[in-house]
């Protein structure tokens, strides 16, 4: 493992950590506004200033990464999920069932998520709580967002269902079953860690980008999309330099990933 | 040696095109506009940019002042109104030209009133006259037209400055006009461009003809934030309706250029449903339809707190529909509810409401959580939700915010009333309590809280309709007014309405441009366009 790749495992490790213990770190609630110190540069008592209401910025920005950092990798082990069923069967069976599945897929990737997710958000229930609220964006992220890893899969599946172990397994009166879950998954599985781990900075971007809609997770829960929709105003930021710290927070989280990802790839 | 050459080339050129950007700013007031004008007929007018269009460019009968709020003549020398109110005379002023040279007279104004109210055309502002029955004008003269019409019409002059008068002549149709300035250049997407009317009737105190500047640009922009960099930058003479933290941001840098107008015209309120068919627990109904519970509800909010934190003192706690910039109607004795929990959580318990552990629960032990709706992408009114959320926390109601998108909020309010309470701003563009006939009778479609009932549900809505109607079938202002002041005070009583506050107009206007008297009335910085001015406005 290289050094880099360590500080970057580190790292994750560390945000990780801080997200799960926020209420720990913190003694402020994220919800709590001090409204007599609305706007407060960064001091001992608020290390990272408040908001406009009065929150603490520190503490929100830890719960925040908690609800990104935990819903991310859920919404991207759905993703994950969904891609590898109907990958595996379009590789594995071929034909027109194969063509039925990438159609659909392709079908899928052409929607434009973001209306689909206004639409989605204007039929839910209003009295679901923040929480709830979070969940579900989460969860329609990783269920519509699953398109990119099928086509992958199933040129992985394709190639290996012609391979000289699979004919061997095949000639030696290998059942479909075992053939698909232990031999031909077992080849799949730096295929499918590459696609969890590209879906995690995604959906973190794309709940970001709803928060900066005004559309993601509700007040008062933070999440980085909402932390990150402050930056728009860019004289307020260049007045007060700290409000970027969400920002930085998700490129360097996402350059962890990335130098993971990266590490993993070329086998090291 | 070639590459000297080239960059030689290009200082030069950039030297030219330079030039002629700064002569060609001279005497161009540059402005912006939110998005492409859908028509540029006068008559077929309902949104934001064609009226600027058309407020700039055509000549009325009567022009209300923005600044004192009276109406002045204008294309009409004089009129006069019959104590009936069914007859109106107008003087019109001699020798005036429409802007392609076609003269005016009195067919114009009856053309105009003819086509307005022809039911094909589905004019707006013909709607606003015809409710009554038809309308007609007799020419008596070349200068000299009667209206006629089924009823008195209450502030009937704020219509006329609504109507602009097109040429019955003219082959150039509407883009022959009577205002200080002409359509010149529209491209979609991109600008519309006016120019000095060379046929404008006015003339300064000093005898020289006006419109002072030379043409007006309107960018098409609908990026605030782009609009606000182009401002800084010099590009721009004039933004409206900034946010207040672009505003401080402006008045740090550059305090002469930041402007706080006062109150506007808009108010930020919210409402609980009270639609009897709405689909919410009938527990919720109860409720909201209960003035103890709203009056509490209104008691336990920190308007103040709204002010200092959302719009950072640029706004005022709001107590009615009219703020204090509506010098003729609002009422100054209906003071804001203060912030007092206390009492909101005693008024609560007097209605049966319990706490327990920091939670309230109703008289048949519901737990008291409802959800607010609010459009999406507003961070005002984002804010205000979040302080209204922790303020209703302390009365241990549990809310739960809901940003929609505009289209299906306005679907849950108007016609699924899917909702339970909604947090919107209100626009005021008319001064007139007419112009709120929708809001305030029970059978109006704007009635938010329980829209277009067949017949008043509660006496004091049945109390609002009858006060509304009497005040726009008189003519005597001060009738209208003692109306309208006691429609504001039930409405305070029983606060169907729950008003936050009204917001303080918050305008850049640049050191360049001259003559500038914000107004809360649209068109608030160019109402006057036709006096203001540039350095080195060239004479006319």
């Amino acid at each position: 493992m290289t050094i880099l790749r360590k500080a970057a495992l580190a790292w994750l490790l560390l945000i990780f950590v801080l997200g799960l213990c926020a209420d720990w770190v913190v003694s402020s609630g994220y919800a709590q506004q001090f409204r007599e110190h609305a706007n407060a540069p960064p001091s001992h008592r608020f290390p990272l200033g408040t908001d406009e209401l009065g929150r603490d910025r520190l503490a929100r920005l830890l719960h925040g990464t908690r609800v990104s950092l935990l819903l991310a990798p859920a919404a991207a082990m759905a993703a994950t999920t969904i891609a590898l069923v109907l990958g595996v069967s379009a590789g594995y069976f071929g034909g027109g069932f194969a063509a039925a599945i990438l159609s659909c897929t392709d079908l899928v990737a052409s929607v434009p998520w973001l209306f689909l997710l206004l639409a989605v958000r204007a039929f839910l229930p209003l009295d679901v709580g923040p929480a709830v609220s979070v969940g579900i964006t989460f969860a329609l992220l990783g269920l519509f967002g699953w398109a990119s890893g099928v086509r992958l899969i199933n040129a992985c599946v394709a190639r290996a269902k012609d391979s000289d172990y699979v004919l061997q397994c095949r000639a030696a009166g290998c059942s479909n079953h075992r053939l698909l879950f232990v031999h031909i998954a077992s080849s799949l599985r730096p295929v499918l860690a590459a696609q969890f781990w590209l879906f995690i900075p995604h959906f973190l971007m794309a709940e970001a980008n709803l928060g900066v809609l005004g559309l993601g997770v509700t007040e008062p829960l933070p999440s980085w999309g909402n932390l990150i929709a402050e930056i728009q105003n860019v004289p307020a930021v260049l007045n007060a330099p700290w409000r970027l710290a969400p920002a930085l927070l998700l490129i360097l989280m996402l350059g962890g990933f990335q130098i993971v990802f990266a590490d993993k790839e070329i086998g090291r | 040696m070639m590459r000297i050459r080239d960059v030689a080339v290009a200082f030069a050129l950039l030297g030219v095109f330079g030039q002629s950007i700064r002569a060609e700013g001279d005497g161009q007031l540059r402005l912006c506009l939110r998005h492409d004008p859908k028509t540029f007929d006068p008559l077929l007018v309902q949104e934001e940019s064609s009226e600027a269009i058309r407020y700039l460019t055509g000549g009325v009968l009567v022009r209300m002042n923005r600044s004192t709020q009276k109406p002045e003549p204008e294309l009409a020398a004089s009129w006069k109104i019959s104590p009936s109110g069914r007859r109106i005379d107008f003087q019109l002023r001699p020798g005036l030209r429409f802007s392609d040279g076609t003269p005016f007279s009195a067919e114009d104004v009856a053309f105009t009133f003819r086509r307005m109210m022809d039911p094909a055309l589905r004019s707006p502002i013909g709607d606003l006259f015809r409710a009554g029955g038809p309308v007609q004008v007799k020419v008596e003269g070349p200068a000299k037209a009667v209206l006629l019409l089924p009823g008195p019409i209450a502030g009937v002059e704020r219509l006329l400055d609504q109507v602009t008068i097109m040429s019955a002549h003219s082959a150039q149709k509407e883009r022959a006009v009577l205002g200080p300035f002409v359509v010149a250049e529209y491209k979609s997407g991109s600008h519309v461009l006016l120019k000095a009317n060379p046929n404008y009737w006015k003339r300064d105190s000093s005898g020289r003809k006006l419109p002072y500047l030379e043409s007006v640009r309107f960018d098409l922009q609908s990026n605030r934030d782009l609009e606000t960099l182009r401002f800084r930058r010099g590009e721009l003479h004039m933004i409206h309706g900034l946010d207040a933290e672009t505003f401080e941001s402006l008045n740090s840098g550059s305090p002469q250029m930041a402007i706080d107008a006062g109150p506007s015209y808009d108010t930020e309120m919210l409402w609980f449903n009270q639609v009897a068919r709405a689909p919410i627990p009938s527990f919720k109904k109860a409720w909201f339809r209960s003035s103890a519970f709203r009056k509490a509800i209104s008691r336990a909010l920190n308007r103040e707190d709204i002010v200092r934190l959302v719009y950072r003192g640029h706004a005022q706690p709001a107590a009615g529909p009219y703020s204090s910039a509506n010098r003729l109607w609002f009422n100054g004795r209906i003071k804001p509810d203060s912030h007092a929990p206390e009492e909101a959580l005693r008024a609560l318990r007097a209605e049966g409401f319990r706490l327990n552990r920091e939670e309230l629960f109703d008289v048949s032990g519901n737990r008291v959580e409802l959800s607010l709706i609010t459009n999406a992408g507003n961070k005002s009114r984002a804010r205000i939700a979040s302080l209204i959320q922790d303020d209703l926390v302390k009365l241990g109601i549990r809310v739960s915010i809901v940003p929609l998108d505009f289209p299906s909020l306005i679907e849950r309010i108007t016609r699924t009333f899917s909702y339970d309470a909604c947090l919107l701003g209100l626009v005021n563009v008319d001064a007139d309590p007419n112009g709120q006939m929708n809001v305030w009778l029970s059978s109006g479609v704007s009635h938010q809280w329980n829209p277009g009932q067949p017949a008043p549900e509660t006496e004091w809505e049945a109390e609002i309709d009858r006060l509304m109607r009497s005040q726009a079938a008189t003519l005597d202002f001060a009738a209208r007014k003692r109306y309208f002041d006691r429609v504001q005070e039930i409405v305070a009583r029983e606060v169907p309405f729950i008003y936050l506050v009204s917001r303080n107009s918050l305008v850049a206007v640049s050191p360049r441009l001259k003559g500038v008297a914000p107004s809360p009335m649209f068109p608030q910085l160019y109402w006057n366009a036709e006096r203001l001015s540039l350095p080195n406005t060239g004479g006319r």
